[in-house]
């Protein structure tokens, strides 16, 4: 230790990583120019949802929870209800689910076209936001325009369904207060056929993006159904061979909290151990649409499949660059499945199931658009909740990419040091950190021993 | 031509719901980014924190030790500030702790406690420096935003209304809910903004634009206590995002002495 403090460290270091929803930092230690760590910290001070939940009603899980991350609400309220739902054993009708599913799409779309247009495709152009790109030409400006309206279209199905684009007000255990007619769902198909066309455009657009050329074993884990394009419900699934409930998550996968941030980092494990092979990345794993895509593809709508087969993209890939590629896809994949739910949308015979609150523990698992958010709830006899576990996206993917950042780190230190800012960024945007999900203000200092 | 105004987006303790209310302008936003100099958006472009500014909107909270020294910052470099959404205004719904023991739910979320930096409270932005116009909503209402943004950048004051949803729910002549079937609805006594939201979706309103001007909380306590609302779930109905805003903080419950104070952990 003595030696170390008496070695001269340089620090190169970047105030904020921006076009991340949220605040977090990143830095990159190296000795002798070889990477000795790298450290992602969540800066984003803690809110504590887990602890002031205790002694909540279950049934105010689904708002309260929305407000955990204002970019997916609608997937905190999906993993909600259903958790809540197990508890009390409600089944909700399949007219309910499409509607869910619907709901769904629309923040899919919404998501991913904001990430897409407006947070990730600068980096392609080294611009250094959408605004600056949509102002260097005439062309740029119409993708970007494009992306914009694509996003509205989203917005319009989780306001119509759910009252508001952000944290919409239309969920609860059991259903909706309130479902939609035929003819209001109806009005949307028209945007939603060109939100298809367009979408189909945005595949091809960012499909010709290039590349950085880099890739690693990964484990892909996503949930997984056979009769459709996973999002709302599904069996657990990976590359390396697993598959379990939802239920068994907590047997697979293990939080910790780490010294360097406020959220906490999970990995895989087996029975409880690290999976040998003991480095400090040993269990990492990605979750979202580069995970789903890789895993789900063969359930995506023909549409999908069609589009994806004349890209220059080969999928699976390992190459998480290519995660915009995919997330162009789920687009697709939502618009085209919006509007099926649409065409063949019957209104429930009731917009929610009653029931009655009982004691129980339930668990469940949707695909937010950045991967799987499980929820996990144990009530008492009056609905009362007594213990409160929420796993986020973004804290899954921390430690894939912290390792991601390993890998590239001996490259970023040839750079100079804005170029090197930025290869970092890029590499993290690629996982489009919710950081607010994962409790969040980025940074990025790299220490030179 | 003059110089562009310069706008900073920042944001504190929150779920930025209300900045990307502003993304969400999707039409508006590339006029906005035309009219003004977008000088500070950390969820849209990687420009650094310099200068100063004509208009800062101020998302979230004060919940760290750090964060009171920003916002002082902020305040200094910025002309006009003004907060948006409930977590600004309020302290939103992670003012809940303000109420119990921060280092019970330290301990509840985080193996090693001692690693996370916190204060006691989540506060609202005018509780450590002047704000000059609260907008309310969690999240804020994209028209109110908008209105918000152009006026002060006209140098006029925004036409945001004051009294409560139950007012416009009558105008819209939306069956009252508690009236009708007995659902606790707190309209009465929350500020309008959202286009009576909630009633039309036939839910009784939450409150999520906070506490009206010129209205009777304990009035409204009293009436739905006679009509047999539970008690804790009478609490609860007041203690969500707004829960730490006068008026709805000491509805039900007393307010706890140690809290406050800005305590350090
Ligand atoms: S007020 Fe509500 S919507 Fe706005 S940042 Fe806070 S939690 Fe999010
Ligand atoms: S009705 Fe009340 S709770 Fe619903 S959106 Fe309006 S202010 Fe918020």
């Amino acid at each position: 230790m003595a030696a170390r403090q008496s070695e001269r460290i340089k620090t190169i270091r970047v105030d904020a990583l921006a076009r991340v929803e949220g605040e977090g930092a990143f830095t990159i230690r190296l000795r002798d120019h070889r990477v000795e760590d790298v450290q992602l910290r969540i800066y984003e001070p803690p809110r504590f949802y887990e602890a002031f939940m205790r002694g909540r009603a279950a049934t105010e899980a689904p708002d309260i929870t929305a407000r955990i991350c204002g970019i997916c609400p609608v997937a905190y309220q999906m993993s909600a209800v259903r958790a809540v739902e197990k508890i009390y054993q409600i089944h909700v009708p399949p007219e309910i689910r499409a509607l869910r599913q619907l709901l769904y799409c629309g923040e899919w779309i919404e998501s991913h076209s904001l990430h897409i247009y407006l947070l990730h495709a600068p980096d392609f152009f080294r611009a250094e936001s959408a605004l600056a790109l949509a102002k260097s030409s005439p062309e740029l400006r119409q993708h970007i325009e494009r992306g914009l309206r694509m996003k509205r279209h989203g917005n319009e199905i989780v306001e119509m369904i759910g009252g508001r684009a952000v944290h919409p007000i239309n969920v609860k255990v059991g259903g909706f207060y309130r479902v939609p007619t035929r003819e209001e769902l109806q009005r949307l198909l028209p945007d939603l056929r060109w939100g298809r066309d367009a979408a189909i455009e945005t595949a091809k657009w960012v499909a010709s993006f290039d590349f950085p050329d880099f890739t690693d074993d990964y484990e892909f884990v996503a949930l997984q159904r056979e009769d459709e394009y996973a999002i709302l419900d599904g069996v657990v699934c990976s590359n390396k061979g697993l598959r379990i409930r939802e239920e068994e998550f907590p047997d697979h996968f293990r939080e910790e909290q780490v010294p360097h941030s406020h959220a906490l980092h999970s990995r895989k494990v087996s029975n409880g151990e690290a999976v040998p092979g003991s480095d400090r990345f040993a269990g990492c794993y990605q979750v979202g649409p580069l995970a789903r895509w890789n895993l789900n593809r063969a359930m995506a709508p023909e549409i999908a499949r069609q589009v994806e087969a004349d890209l220059p993209v080969r999928f699976p890939t390992a190459n998480p660059y290519q995660s915009i590629v995919a997330r162009s896809l789920e687009v697709l994949t939502a618009f085209d499945t919006a509007i099926k739910l649409i065409e063949a949308y019957e209104p429930p015979a009731s917009p929610s199931v009653p029931f009655e609150p009982r004691s129980g523990t339930g668990a469940a698992i949707t695909e937010a658009p950045r991967g799987m958010l499980y929820h996990r709830y144990t009530t008492d006899d009056r609905g009362i909740l007594t213990e409160v576990t929420i796993i986020p996206p973004t804290s899954q993917n921390q430690l894939r990419i912290e390792k991601d950042l390993y890998l590239i780190a001996p490259r970023l230190v040839e750079l100079p040091e804005e170029d090197a800012c930025w290869e970092a960024e890029f590499a993290i945007r690629n996982y489009d950190p919710c950081i607010s999900c994962a409790t969040h203000f980025l940074k990025l200092q790299i220490e030179r021993q | 031509m003059g110089k562009k105004p310069r706008v900073g987006v920042f944001k504190f303790a929150s779920c930025d719901g209300c900045q990307l209310s502003l993304l969400d302008c999707e039409e508006e936003l590339l006029e906005i980014a035309d009219r003004v100099e977008v000088a500070y958006f950390l969820e849209a472009t990687r420009l650094p924190l310099t200068g100063s500014f004509d208009l800062a909107l101020v998302e979230g909270s004060i919940s760290t030790p750090e964060q009171v020294e920003q916002i002082h910052d902020i305040r200094a470099r910025s002309r006009v500030l003004v907060t948006i959404g409930a977590c600004a205004t309020a302290g939103g719904i992670q003012a809940l702790r303000n109420f119990a023991s921060v280092h019970e739910f330290l301990r509840l979320v985080y193996a090693t406690p001692e690693y996370v930096e916190t204060l006691a409270t989540s506060t609202p932005i005018a509780d450590h420096v002047p704000v000059d116009f609260e907008l309310r909503g969690c999240p804020v209402n994209k028209t109110q935003l908008l209105e918000l943004i152009s006026a002060t950048l006209a140098g006029r004051r925004p036409n945001i209304p004051r009294h409560s949803v139950c007012i416009d729910c009558k105008r819209a002549g939306i069956t009252c809910l508690p009236v009708a079937y007995g659902v606790p609805c707190l309209g009465p006594v929350t500020q309008s903004g959202c286009g009576v939201l909630c009633p039309s979706y036939n839910r009784g309103c939450y409150g999520c634009f906070g506490p009206a001007q010129l209205t009777n909380v304990q009035g409204l306590v009293q009436a739905y206590r006679r009509a047999g609302v539970p008690e804790d779930e009478l609490d609860r109905l007041f203690h969500t995002f707004n829960a730490w805003a006068p008026g709805f903080r000491e509805s039900t419950r007393p307010v706890p002495k140690e809290t406050e104070g800005n305590t350090e952990h």
